[in-house]
């Protein structure tokens, strides 16, 4: 199948191969490896960094050098266009912003691979898959999957940055049937793709027509009913599809970079997803389906809440206490990235040490709207990384902490998940705060639930303090009161 | 190349990509998906491919169409994977 780097353009799937070429796409996808293997700690990251663009360039040479470019000026500037249009992403966009930047780089990789399919099929002379007088049917299927999981990721990550600029409203929407629906699409792209690759080379175009509109529905469709607290797991997921729709195009072109490219980012992807759904102790198969929270899912959501005693505390009693404390746990959540409150709130933690006081972060896998999302923030705020725990290593501290600082968190510190089994985040593992001597709980107002919609018992406790405002304006209130 | 032989370097590769990502520290899991989503750019190499052979114009300005794309995703995603790690600092004052 590497035959496309042979100059003659009708070899067939199966003709020579130049192994030095094969050996420099091998090459790439073992900087590709390595790439990934730096990010094991903050120390080497940024050389793996470096090793994924030596093999991206090593890819991009070899592919120029072996072919005879006809049109190497439009290429040039097809290559100039994008890069300032990336690099210019890349330096203005806040680190706010950082899920749905994802989200739309995802929706590229899924386009990309569409257009590279389709470009395929056109043209299968200059891929070397032309046999006799069409494409094999191996390399029919293996376009036809490429260009329906690209598909999906390209509409399925678009309605994902949509939600998660806000662009569209986060909360699920549910189509009455979505299921039958959504089976019967998917159904709908397999059998289409079955006869794409058995049809004659006449019969051919509207069947890949047909899979490649039904395979932008179905991303459309699945990703419309999965609401806001899920968005990590469909991040993790569309990052997963764009791995294996870069695989799937790596098996119809026969490289090597492509293929092992496609793998790692698919297992990375898939993997990310798992750990998010193992932190909310969902299955996989139910953040799928769609719909946490807003349908028929769990008892504790639905009954009238009844008006429970809180204790409300002001900035200045915060401080006090806080300064009186040995040892705080902050626990950030989605609600400091809304407020953009990490550099206030490094400000306090700046002034507390200072004081002698000891501050930790706590951070939950699934806080914010992507994997990691709280740590690039703190980091942003220049919090060294070495202050900042996940929730198993610090979850036996909050027995020995003074203070439980919540900031725009709920979900993961709500003891229904260890005791109520008919809450529907059951189960989900959550920071023992109620075991710390105080817990001061930012929180803009008592209205709100978490988005799981269930009510939290750490408002009510006795030792909770319940600072109602933005987080940001609370928590530069706290730094004011402790200079 | 073989059918065969092309499955399994995927495989092989699926492994090797379970057990590296697995070793990636939760604090740096959005670096990871910025990372991953410059890297599975590769599939540019497709796009140069259909750009550069004569035989098709549509062909040809998909696959032009492809690489803006690609380098919008390979720049952006590196340039933004750059900027997150180099916030990354250990307590060295």
């Amino acid at each position: 199948m590497l035959s496309f780097l042979a100059p003659a353009a009708d070899v067939g799937a199966h003709g020579p191969v130049n192994p030095w070429v094969a050996l420099a796409y091998l090459v790439a996808g073992v900087f590709f490896i390595l790439a990934l293997r730096g990010l094991s700690s903050p120390a080497t990251s940024r050389a793996g960094n470096r090793n994924g663009m030596i093999g991206m360039a090593i890819a991009v040479i070899t592919t120029l050098v072996t072919h005879d470019i006809a049109n190497i000026v439009e290429i040039g500037i097809a290559i100039f266009l994008g890069g300032i249009i990336g690099v210019t992403i890349a330096r203005k966009i806040a680190m706010t912003a950082m899920p749905e930047l994802v989200a739309g780089f995802h929706s590229l990789v899924g386009l990309a691979a569409v257009l590279v399919g389709w470009a395929a099929y056109l043209n299968p002379g200059a891929f070397g898959l032309l046999v006799g007088d069409g494409i094999s049917a191996v390399s029919k299927v293996e376009m036809g999957l490429g260009i329906a999981i690209g598909a999906i990721t390209f509409s399925g990550s678009v309605i994902a940055f949509a939600k998660l600029s806000g662009k569209m409203s986060g909360s699920p929407i549910l189509l009455p049937g979505r299921h039958v629906i959504n089976l019967g699409v998917l159904g709908a792209i397999i059998v289409l793709t079955a006869l794409f690759a058995l049809a004659g080379p006449a019969d051919t175009l509207p069947l890949i027509v047909a899979v490649t509109v039904l395979a932008f529905l179905i991303g459309f469709l699945l990703i419309i009913p999965i609401g806001g607290a899920d968005m990590p797991v469909v991040v993790s997921m569309l990052n997963s599809y764009s791995g294996w729709a870069a695989a799937a195009m790596g098996f119809t072109l026969g490289n090597t970079a492509m293929i092992i490219t496609g793998a790692l980012v698919g297992s990375s992807g898939a993997i990310l997803s798992y750990i998010m759904c193992r932190a909310m102790n969902r299955s996989f198969i139910s953040v799928i389906a769609g719909g946490f929270g807003a349908d028929d899912s769990g008892g504790g959501s639905g009954e009238p809440r009844e008006q429970r005693p809180y204790k409300q505390g002001s900035a200045a009693d915060a401080a006090y206490m806080l300064e009186q404390a040995e040892k705080v746990i902050i626990i950030p959540g989605y609600g400091m990235a809304v407020a953009q409150a990490q550099h206030a709130l490094r400000e306090m933690a700046d002034l507390l040490e200072e004081r002698g006081v000891e501050v930790k972060y706590a951070i939950h896998p699934v806080a914010g709207r992507m994997p990691g999302h709280m740590n690039v923030l703190l980091a942003e705020a220049s919090v060294e990384y070495d202050k900042v725990f996940e929730l198993e290593d610090i979850n036996s501290e909050f027995a020995q902490a003074d203070v439980a600082f919540i900031i725009g968190a709920n979900d993961v510190v709500n003891p229904a998940a260890k005791t109520d089994k008919s809450s529907p985040i059951y189960g989900m593992p959550v920071f023992d705060v109620d075991k710390a001597k105080q817990v001061f709980f930012i929180k803009r107002s008592m209205g709100g639930v978490g988005y799981a919609g269930v009510d939290n018992d750490v408002f009510y406790m006795d030792q909770t303090m319940m600072l109602l405002s933005d987080a940001k304006k609370m928590v530069e209130e706290i730094v004011k009161a402790l200079d | 190349m073989d059918f065969i032989s092309i499955l399994s370097i995927f495989v092989l590769a699926c492994f090797v990509g379970y057990y590296v990502v697995w070793s990636v520290t939760p604090a740096l899991h959005t670096p990871l998906m910025a990372v991953t989503n410059a890297i599975s750019s590769v599939i540019i190499v497709g796009g140069l491919i259909a750009s550069a052979e004569a035989g098709s114009d549509v062909a040809k300005w998909l696959g032009l169409a492809a690489v803006v794309l690609a380098s919008v995703n390979i720049f952006g995603g590196f340039a933004v994977t750059e900027r997150m790690l180099a916030m990354y600092k250990k307590k060295d004052k």
